[in-house]
């Protein structure tokens, strides 16, 4: 599926790309509660309903985030498109979540 | 809160680390269920330290243990444990769990983080394997990230609070440059752990030290001071004091040195176990006596390890045979190990747990190093020095009877006798030295001391010959000692004054002879005379006294025939008459013979 997504992402970039993300939290950690209304406020605003976006609670699942390679929290992976690229804190820097969603190009 | 005034009254529970030397520090190890913080610069030992502990918990107790790294990733970390004989690849994955905590520089950091989660996902996967161990290896790499004093305070907190929830022995280690460090809260660090140990890594002479100290142990005593640390196929190895009260066995047994003569120097020999320095500039043949006490060592069937630091073994054993000294066959049967290490590279201190590891492989009884000195060459004197002390301590321990040389660069005992001072603690001290004198020089050997025995004052010359080297007299001709040619010179004047001496004392015994002689039969003439002399007398004595009888003898008979005479007048008479006899004694002697005769 996500190679399919991947074909998709370099033959038509941008418009119709949905980006799946996974946001790993600590439950209601102070970072973490943050770095939930920041990406929502991020993908409100920039990617309407093209995103997809799973929030995995490490204290809920710690073995599935160690797994995953998860060290700190709040941790955000971008599956797809790709490349792959790992946004660790409370996303407060806009800009830098952006670009490393390589969404930058519809905000200018 | 109970639990801590427990503590105060209870002895600290500890975990030994198996780090040689280090338990005998911390007196036992470190504490259990506490945490305990490695600091230092990097390349200062902190990761293998930890590691180590952790490896020695898992394969002494079975206690599993995790690695969070944040500095170095799995992959470097295997690597470079794979240079100690710790199997780690082997180590069952459950057993020793490595969370690769290296934040890649591709990760994109937006905003503040926290560790809430990791400490979520190492708790759980410390539930799963029964960790009773954490290292968080290189925390000022992760806290720095940070960027803010106050939130690299918080994590400390988290982490401090999660090590006290979660029983488990935790090590954390944080580079630190000097006093400093990049982390802001770095001496809240420090406060917050039960212990404190101390990491250094410099550089002398270009060879790295390493050094340990532990600063800090809360409830609990310690060594303190700096300790030397050495790297070796199983580790690191702290180079704690050995106990304090010296504890070798003293032997009275007499081993030989190789040498007969040097061995009657000696009082008989070297001590079983006993520690023998010889001195000398170079040339002087240290190697070659102490090759003389390995291969007697070898001959005598005992296990021998001659240990070089300048020369290879293949050119000691040449050069040993030139001068009758066969090293070869032993090495051949195994009875000798030669081992050569080189001296720019490493360390005193990893030399030390060389030897160590070669006396335990081979078992020796006998062993020489050449030389010792070596070891100073590889950073610094003091490290070495050190070192020479804990070595030669160490073959005592073991009770090998043991050589060492050492060079000296002048021939000044007083500068050699600073240098390494090893000669202090040496139990015999042989000095090699050259006497230069009519274009010659000339080996001379002094035993300097011999603990234990009496040992010969003299000095003797070292003659070195493809027959063997031996030990030869000197002649001392005011005050000079001479050697060589000097020697042979004196030798042969020595010799030729005494035959001299014997022939004129020939000719004068022949004399003496002759005139014993003269007197013997002069003797004898006068005996002859004396006895002729003696029998005279006695002849003449007796006649006299055959008159004196025979006349008074008369007289009674005339005084009987006429019956009538008085005593007085007869005795009278009787005396008249013998005086007038006697003077014409020599005359009449016949006839008063015939006059004695016709009377009876």
């Amino acid at each position: 599926m996500s190679l399919e997504r991947t074909k998709r992402s370099v033959s038509d970039p941008a418009a119709t790309t949905v980006v799946v993300m996974r946001l790993y939290i600590a439950n209601n950690a102070p970072n973490s509660i943050r770095a939930v209304a920041n990406l929502e406020a991020i993908c409100r605003e920039h990617l309407q309903d093209k995103f997809k976006l799973e929030i995995i609670d490490v204290l809920e699942y710690p073995l599935r985030a160690l797994a995953d390679g998860i060290l700190v929290t709040p941790s955000l992976a971008k599956m797809s498109p790709s490349p792959a690229t790992n946004i660790v804190g409370n996303l407060s820097d806009k800009s830098s979540v952006l670009q490393a969603l390589g969404i930058e190009a519809s905000v200018a | 809160m109970g639990g801590k005034k427990n503590a105060a009254s209870e002895p600290l529970p500890k975990t030994a680390t198996g780090i040689p030397g280090f338990d005998e520090l911390s007196r036992g190890g470190l504490p259990r269920n506490r945490t305990t913080l490695l600091k230092g610069g990097p390349g200062s030992g902190k990761t293998v330290f930890a590691l180590q502990t952790l490896v020695n918990a898992i394969r002494r107790r079975r206690e599993p243990g995790i690695f969070v790294a944040f500095e170095e990733s799995a992959r470097e970390i295997s690597a470079n444990a794979a240079t100690f004989d710790w199997g780690l690849p082997s180590l069952a994955r459950n057993k020793l769990f490595f969370l690769e905590a290296h934040l890649s520089p591709e990760v994109v950091q937006s905003g503040e983080f926290d560790l809430t989660g990791m400490l979520a996902m190492l708790k759980a996967k410390k539930e799963e394997i029964g960790a009773k161990w954490i290292v968080f290896d290189g925390i000022d790499v992760l806290l720095t990230l940070l960027h803010n004093p106050i939130s690299e305070m918080r994590e400390i907190y988290r982490i401090r609070d999660w090590l006290a929830d979660n029983e488990v022995s935790a090590i954390i280690t944080a580079k630190v440059d000097g006093d400093g460090s990049k982390i802001t809260n770095y001496s809240f660090l420090q406060f917050m752990v039960a212990c404190v140990i101390s990491f250094e890594r410099r550089l002398e002479y270009g060879v790295a030290l390493h050094r340990i100290e532990i600063t800090k142990y809360r409830g609990s005593d310690f060594v303190a001071g700096e300790y030397p640390v050495s790297f070796g196929p199983s580790g690191m190895e702290v180079g704690a004091p050995e106990s304090t009260e010296i504890m070798h066995e003293a032997s009275t047994e007499r081993v030989s040195s190789g040498f007969e003569r040097l061995d009657t120097m000696l009082g008989g020999g070297l001590f079983r176990g006993s520690s023998t320095l010889i001195t000398g500039v170079p040339g002087t043949s240290k190697t070659t006596l102490a090759g003389k006490f390995a291969e007697a060592a070898c001959q005598r069937g005992e296990r021998t390890l001659f240990v070089s630091f300048d020369e290879g073994a293949a050119p000691i054993q040449r050069n040993l045979s030139s001068v009758g000294i066969q090293l070869n066959p032993h090495v051949k049967s195994g009875l000798l190990r030669m081992y050569s290490g080189r001296t720019e590279s490493i360390g005193a201190e990893d030399h030390l747990v060389k030897l160590k590891a070669l006396i335990r492989e081979h078992r020796p009884r006998c062993m020489v190093i050449d030389p010792l000195s070596a070891i100073a060459k590889a950073g610094g004197l003091v490290a070495a020095r050190a070192v020479a002390n804990r070595l030669i301590y160490m073959v005592k321990d073991e009770e090998v009877t043991v050589v060492v040389t050492a060079v000296n660069t002048g021939d000044d005992r007083q500068i050699e006798a600073t240098d390494l001072q090893i000669s202090t603690i040496a139990d015999t001290w042989i000095h090699l030295s050259y006497l230069i004198r009519s274009g010659e020089r000339n080996r001379a050997l002094t035993i300097i001391k011999s603990r234990g025995g009496w040992h010969s004052n003299q000095v003797r010359e070292l003659v070195l010959s493809n027959a063997g080297p031996m030990l030869a007299d000197v002649y001392t001709a005011g005050g000079e000692v001479l050697m060589g040619t000097l020697r042979w010179e004196k030798e042969g004047e020595e010799k030729a004054k005494t035959t001299r001496r014997r022939a004129e004392f020939d000719h004068k015994r022949r004399e003496l002879q002759v005139a014993e002689a003269d007197t013997r039969a002069r003797i004898t003439g006068l005996q002859k005379d004396l006895e002729r002399q003696r029998v005279e007398l006695a002849m003449y004595s007796n006649e006299n006294e055959v008159r004196i009888v025979s006349s008074s003898e008369r007289e009674k008979e005339l005084r009987r025939i006429r019956s009538a005479d008085p005593e007085g007048r007869s005795t009278n008479g009787g005396g008249g008459r013998f005086a007038k006899r006697r003077a014409s004694n020599g005359s009449r002697k016949l006839e008063s013979e015939k006059e004695a005769q016709d009377e009876s």
